[in-house]
């Protein structure tokens, strides 16, 4: 790993194609930033996204990347960190990717702890699909396919995630770029699965979870005396569902990666050129 | 007496049937005679009927037949389940003390041999140990040496400590004695054993080992029958390889991680079943646009839906045919013994990274759960390749830089094969997607890279028919007027049958073909035959159909899928140029 790398190596030749003033592009920035600080290169990070604005992030990065399904992002980051531990292993994803259709990988990528990085960006909307209510939607948000509201309470991403035994847990607000990449930068410096559920205002479809809103309530936990090590607190915080803040809501710091404590030492891509040392030892067993 | 022996021991699922019936075979195997095994078993933890079937002869044997010589009967539902294939000279083995089987009458003039199996084992230190009474009891019926079973019983409750060990050695002998001693009587059965050296396995572990051998590291997936011995036999063995097995939350995640360990440069498999293998649709294009060397294994039971997953069936055949939305270039590759189950997965990797495509190897429960002897140089590891295909290096990624300095992972090259840099290659960082992309996995919609980048995925598969041999196995007359095709583990009992047959004066060809997609033409084997028959286990003949649509004579196509719908002018030069006439009208942009 070089030392000079500087955050605009991770950004492609590209240009994004998000609206202008979406939430996605200093989600997007933090994260370049949290990598080049952390002192990880294009060549030794994997980016893995799926489907919508958000899985468009892989493209505009400049990394080995896997723009994959609707919601299947994390196993996917997953099996690249299982089987090359060496990699930095970042995954991205929406409201909806992550927490719908997505939601059964993200618990059991959450109890599994393998050490990557998950950022969520959470618009509370389908941006992509033209403004359907997502898994984070109000119960009364008024969309096109939900006109007089989902009618269902929202899911809470952190309780579940605390739920299932997460060993890092965070909320960021994609418009405040320093705490964000900051916040990211933890996740990734945190061994196991670091989970950063970042408000990413949806400037189109969106005129209930906007800038102003975030601006208006989001509370930094750094300005509050929370002690992130204590499961009780966050718990308390996470469960706050009138509230919305900002930091480390949680962290274990005893936490170990899965592949670690799998016993994975090191990249599987070597093999020898015929079978294994060993491999007869496999036909000698069927005696 | 026929030269081979049918064993049986049926009972409850839950009564340790499978295990004892392991032990006698591999008794058997040890003992240089050759073992071909088959189970009846129903999807139930406990309870319900299950037997464990064994055919063993010094000559090979390949398949089941309808005929029982020993059967141990341990419920009476047992008998009645196997009644038609009693003879005269079979024997069938019960307890006659026990409360439940009383009653029991021994159909025909079937052989009736009550021996106090519970009892005789609560002797030996254990009522548990009355199917090892049985064995014993079965061996001296079968004349065969009972210390052959010392070593599997050795090998079965090692772990245990050597006192049970002892104990099921003294249990085997009651029952031997107690049939000296109280039938003075030659069953006319002589299990005679010999020098050869075997090994004993099943489809399944074939599979496994295959991919060890192979150099598979990762493996993710989610337990189904008749697919989880795969992953069984691949916990515990694969991390000495310094591999991995995953346990997935479900399919869809198993193949997106296994897809995921690929990338990262693994060679990385997932195996399941029919119902499986459906929820993983959804990746197939993923696997196949952003050209990723995966092997996915569908070890195929009853369908549609949940069916009869302990039944065989081989029902998926166009699933894995042509399973996907959209159309991607793949590999279908069918094992039709247990040994090729082996060599087959061997392949199957080396297909995958050298071409960078899906390979779905289709094995089916009677492959998957049937033992069988091999000499152990069948599964010759000195014989193994390991062809990684076009991977580049730090060194070499220069060539395949384009001005900017940015790595081509999909160049349109002319094999269709694209240089592969795993993650961590310096100057290799490049995106991949499933949506469509140029060269250097950039998403488009340009109709030009759209065309140019399904012709390159394509182009794979004619390679793949240029440097591969995706050939067929023949057995009996080839020059018969009859030409029987079969797929999958039909072959065993089909080289079988064909003996049968030509005992009767029928003279046949027989080709077992283990390449789905591509596969060999057959159109010559075909039309100089006068009767065509394709055998399979399903109901509409899904092989047959492709071997049909092969032989036809084939339609003209128009087709166009740059991603534009068709215009009319467009179209009436398209047919002209079909009919043969000069496309004169104007330039389109389809081929």
């Amino acid at each position: 790993m070089s030392s000079d790398i500087r955050f605009t190596d991770f950004k492609s030749d590209k240009q994004p194609t998000w609206c202008p003033g979406c939430g996605d592009f200093g989600t997007m920035n933090g994260m370049m930033k949290a990598l080049a600080e952390t002192g990880n290169s294009p060549d030794d990070t994997f980016v893995v996204a799926g489907i919508g604005c958000s899985g468009k992030i892989g493209t505009y990065m400049h990394s080995y990347a896997l723009h994959g399904v609707h919601g299947r992002a994390l196993p996917v980051g997953i099996g690249v960190k299982m089987a090359n531990p060496d990699l930095e292993v970042m995954v991205a994803g929406g409201d909806g990717d992550g927490y719908s259709i997505g939601a059964g990988h993200f618990i059991h990528a959450v109890r599994r702890n393998v050490d990557m990085t998950y950022v969520v960006m959470d618009n509370r909307i389908y941006g992509l699909t033209k403004g359907q209510a997502s898994p984070t939607s109000r119960e009364d948000f008024e969309t096109s396919t939900s006109p007089d509201g989902p009618n269902q309470p929202p899911v809470n991403p952190k309780a579940l995630a605390l739920s299932a035994g997460a060993t890092f847990i965070a909320q960021s607000f994609s418009s405040n770029s320093q705490r964000h990449a900051e916040i990211v930068q933890k996740a990734i410096e945190h061994d196991g699965f670091g989970f950063v559920n970042v408000y990413s205002p949806c400037v189109t479809f969106n005129d209930v979870d906007t800038y102003d809103y975030f601006r208006d309530t989001i509370v930094d936990l750094d300005e509050t005396d929370h002690d992130s090590t204590d499961r009780d607190q966050a718990k308390d915080k996470i469960m706050e569902s009138d509230k919305e803040y900002m930091g480390v809501l949680y962290q274990d710091e005893s936490s170990v990666g899965f592949e670690e404590r799998e016993g994975v030492e090191g990249s599987m891509a070597e093999i020898p050129d015929g079978a294994p040392d060993g491999a007869t030892d496999l036909v000698r067993e069927f005696y | 007496m026929p030269e081979d022996l049918n064993w049986a021991i049926g009972g409850e699922a839950g009564d340790g049937i499978d295990s004892t019936g392991k032990i006698f075979a591999q008794a058997l195997s040890r003992a240089g005679r050759h073992v071909f095994t088959s189970k009846d078993f129903a999807s139930r933890i406990r309870g319900g009927y299950t037997a464990y079937k064994v055919r063993t002869s010094v000559d090979r044997v390949e398949s089941v037949v309808d005929r029982l010589d020993i059967l141990i009967a341990l419920t009476e539902r047992t008998i009645h389940e196997n009644e038609d294939e009693l003879h005269d000279d079979s024997v069938v083995i019960y307890d006659g003390e026990r409360s439940t089987m009383q009653d029991v009458e021994v159909p025909g003039d079937a052989i009736a041999l009550e021996v106090p199996l519970k009892r005789l084992a609560e002797d030996a230190g254990g009522a548990i140990m009355l199917n090892v009474v049985a064995l014993g009891a079965a061996c001296e019926v079968t004349n065969f040496p009972i210390e052959n079973l010392d070593e599997s019983l050795q090998k079965r409750f090692g772990d245990k400590g050597e006192a049970i060990v002892e104990n099921n050695k003294e249990a085997a002998r009651m029952g031997q004695e107690y049939v000296q001693e109280e039938y003075d009587h030659d069953f006319g059965y002589d299990v005679e054993t010999t020098d050869e050296d075997y090994v004993l396995l099943n489809g399944d572990e074939a599979i496994g080992m295959g991919a060890i051998a192979a150099g598979c590291r990762f493996y993710a997936g989610y337990p189904i029958t008749p697919a989880t011995d795969v992953m069984e036999y691949l916990t515990g063995r694969i991390d000495q390889f310094g591999g991995k097995v995953v346990q997935a939350e479900d399919e869809l995640s198993a193949i997106n991680m296994a897809l995921g360990a690929a990338r990262a440069g693994a060679r990385s498999m997932t195996a399941t079943s029919g119902p499986g293998i459906d929820l993983m649709t959804e990746t197939f294009g993923l696997v196949a646009t952003s050209e990723t060397p995966l092997v996915i294994c569908d070890v195929m039971r009853s369908g549609p839906s949940t069916g009869m997953p302990t039944k065989q069936e081989q029902g998926d055949l166009n699933m894995t045919l042509y399973g996907g939305h959209g159309e991607i270039p793949r590999f279908v590759v069918a094992p039709t013994t247990i040994s090729e189950c082996f060599w087959k997965t061997v392949e199957a990797f080396n297909l995958a990274e050298k071409y960078q495509t899906p390979v779905f190897l289709v094995s089916d429960l009677a492959l998957a759960v049937t033992e069988q002897t091999f000499s152990p140089d069948t599964f010759d590891m000195d014989e193994v390749e390991v062809d990684r295909g076009n991977v580049v290096d730090e060194e070499d990624i220069d060539a395949y830089l384009d001005e900017q300095g940015r790595f081509q992972a999909h160049f349109p090259a002319a094999d269709g094969v694209s240089p592969r840099a795993f993650p961590g290659t310096a100057d290799g960082a490049h995106m991949t997607t499933g949506l469509e992309h140029d060269e250097l996995g950039r998403r488009t919609e340009d109709t030009e890279v759209r065309i140019e980048q399904v012709d390159k995925r394509q182009r794979k598969v004619d390679t793949a028919r240029e440097q591969e041999e995706f050939d067929y196995r023949e057995y009996g007359d080839p020059d018969a007027d009859t030409l029987i095709i079969s797929w999958g583990s039909n072959e065993g009992a089909m080289r079988e049958g064909l003996s049968f047959l030509e005992e009767e004066g029928y003279d046949i060809r027989f080709i077992s073909v283990p390449y789905i997609f591509p596969r060999p033409d057959l159109t010559e084997e075909v039309e100089a035959a006068e009767e065509v028959i394709v055998v399979e286990c399903n109901a509409t003949g899904q092989f047959a159909d492709v071997i049909e649509h092969d032989v036809l004579e084939r339609v003209e196509r128009v087709n166009k899928y740059n991603g534009v719908r068709f215009k009319a002018d467009e179209l009436a030069t398209e047919i002209k140029e079909a009919l043969g006439d000069d496309a004169s009208t104007q330039e389109v942009e389809a081929e």
